[in-house]
């Protein structure tokens, strides 16, 4: 893991960090890019920090929309396979495939 | 025809005063003679569509194995070009998905289809649904059809913008953040939300999944009850789709408004709304009040906290949900690169536009190491103050109203460079969605502009037919959803 410098307390951003976040989003960001990105996204984390002005102790976080207004049902289904063989049809799209596989840059020598 | 309403155009194609295939023609063409201005759709494809309505007219005549004919059968509709169509490329407004066709149809997809309607083509759209002025699409801005220089809202700029110039009788949009209601109030259409877990999200490219909800689009809310008929349903093929009986949601259409309590939110009425915004909407609840309904004052005390709250979920959702694109299984990929994770970076660098890479940035922050607690985890237990606030209102009040929007349709460019002022345009639309509810707009006047004013009605839960009827009484008495804009006369 990649562990970012900085306690939560300060809620804006370095250049710097904004490279290290870009590498965990798989991001690049050029080094003409990135003052702009950052002082924009220091702008949206100005915004969001209002959020810590409200003590929300004992509050539950609440990830589903409807949880508060009723409990959701957690569907299963049966364990079938239902879906028939769409590979041809799914990798029609891929950049490069070869044999039915995806093929990627080598990943080990 | 063009300003019909949709149970005109079926009542038409019954009685074979038109066909179907006389129809697409008839908004092909439309859409061929406004689109170079407009920039509405990303994808027509007219021998498609117009074999879909030969096949829609057959089914009218009771020929072929198709079933029988339904209201929709044999009306062309636009669909948000993000919904997966087998017929039709899906780009969802990006780079990343420019040549992308989809191998399976949206669960919407395939309802419209089964209802016998003609895809009419792929509308233009903020990418990946990320913005409120359908600017940021890599196939250009879409332009409001009352002014031109103006935006149409977003994110399914399109789809409101198509209906607003009749360009398309009606159209599917996604709504995360406010992006049907915001649109629809911008170009005078009307637009609705339905609650979470209506519409299946299956093939419905996804933004932030615990928001994201399909909804319709069209001239009147008449039309949006008949369009809420096909696309919502059960499908299992998305978890959070809800089981429910059948709804028909034109049962109240013709509704009493008498007794009906109007909660009024203070925070919607304050500073910061733009004059002709507050006049038009104020006169708007001075009817639904000489028509029977009480207005009682409320308070959404969060209604503040919205803004920030989405602003940490949905980029947190969008940065999971778009990791998907990583130039190996379908879309853009870098022709250059030194290695795989190289590949993956200068595939995402180039085929994601400024605005989506941002909220990925911000997404992959708030849930990093470190900060997940401080800023996911309180949003979330903020998302749940928020929807208490509408549990509390809602025991005193059946519906709630206020402006869409603050403001009327912005000028292109204004605040493109500015996210954290386009993230705040949204203020009135964002809290419906953080607490699962429906949201719908409709065209409730004009400012002193001549652009658009937006009424929002919110209803509690599964309330859409009662949000629907009280627009339509107020649509029977007013024509403000009537009116063609000056960009594209009747």
């Amino acid at each position: 893991m990649i562990l970012l410098p900085g306690p939560p307390a300060s809620m804006s951003i370095t250049p710097d960090q904004l490279q290290r976040i870009a590498l965990l989003a798989r991001i690049e960001v050029s080094p003409a890019e990135l003052p702009g990105v950052t002082v924009r996204l220091n702008g949206i984390l100005g915004l969001i920090d209002q959020l810590q002005a409200l003590d929300t102790q004992g509050i539950e976080p609440m990830s589903h929309p409807l949880e508060a207004h009723f409990a959701v049902p957690q569907r299963l289904r049966p364990d079938e396979i239902t879906e028939p063989d769409c590979r041809a049809a799914c990798q029609k799209g891929a950049p490069a495939v070869e044999g039915g596989l995806y093929l990627v840059p080598k990943v080990l020598e | 025809m063009l300003n019909s309403t949709l149970s005109q155009l079926s009542a038409a194609l019954a009685a074979k005063q038109v066909s179907s295939v006389e129809l697409t023609r008839f908004f092909l063409d439309r859409v061929g003679a406004l689109n170079g201005r407009l920039n509405t759709f990303i994808t027509v494809d007219e021998a498609h569509s117009l074999g879909q309505a030969s096949v829609a007219d057959e089914r009218r005549a009771g020929k072929g194995n198709v079933g029988a004919a339904g209201p929709l059968t044999g009306i062309p509709i636009a669909h948000k070009d993000i919904f997966c169509t087998r017929g039709l490329r899906t780009t969802c407004g990006s780079r990343m998905l420019a040549g992308y066709t989809s191998p399976y149809d949206a669960h919407v997809i395939e309802r419209f289809d089964a209802a016998g309607a003609v895809q009419l083509g792929k509308t233009n759209m903020d990418e990946f649904a990320m913005g409120s002025s359908s600017e940021t699409s890599h196939f250009g801005p879409v332009r409001n059809p009352w002014d031109a220089a103006r935006v149409p809202g977003g994110s399914s700029g399109g789809s409101a913008a198509a209906v607003a110039a009749r360009m398309a009788p009606a159209a599917t949009g996604t709504d995360t953040g406010g992006s049907i209601r915001q649109p629809a109030a911008l170009t005078g259409v009307s637009g609705l939300k339905p609650t979470y877990g209506l519409v299946s999200r299956y093939g419905m490219i996804a933004f932030a999944s615990s928001l994201d909800q399909g909804g319709p689009i069209g001239k009147c809310a008449e039309d949006l009850a008949l369009l809420m008929n096909a696309m919502a349903g059960f499908d299992a093929r998305d978890s959070t789709s809800l089981e429910r009986p059948y709804e028909d949601y034109c049962r109240s259409l013709e509704m009493d408004l008498k007794g009906i309590r109007i909660g009024l939110p203070g925070e919607y009425f304050g500073d910061g709304i733009e004059p002709g915004v507050r006049k038009a909407v104020d006169e708007a609840l001075r009817w639904f009040q000489g028509h029977g309904a009480k207005t009682v004052e409320i308070t959404l005390p969060n209604t503040g906290l919205a803004v920030p709250v989405y602003y940490v979920l949905a980029p947190a959702e969008a940065s999971s949900n778009l990791s998907r694109f990583d130039g190996v299984r379908y879309g853009h990929r870098a022709k250059d690169y030194t290695d795989l994770a190289d590949m993956y970076r200068r595939t995402r660098a180039e085929g994601f536009g400024t605005e989506v890479k941002r909220r990925i940035l911000i997404g992959t922050y708030v849930l990093s190491h470190g900060y997940y607690d401080a800023y996911y985890l309180k949003a979330q237990k903020v998302r749940r103050l928020i929807a208490k606030d509408f549990a509390d209102a809602f025991a005193r009040c059946d519906l709630i109203m206020g402006p869409t929007s603050p403001s009327t349709a912005f000028l292109l460019g204004a605040k493109a460079d500015d996210p954290v002022q386009m993230y705040l345009n949204d203020i009135f639309t964002i809290p419906a969605p953080l607490a699962g509810l429906p949201g719908l707009s409709i065209p409730c006047g004009f400012d002193a502009k001549g652009l658009p004013v937006g009424l929002q009605i919110m209803g509690n839960y599964f309330a859409e037919a009662k949000m629907l009827g009280a627009a339509h009484r107020y649509q029977q008495a007013t024509d403000w959803h009537l009116r063609a804009p000056r960009e594209a006369p009747l």
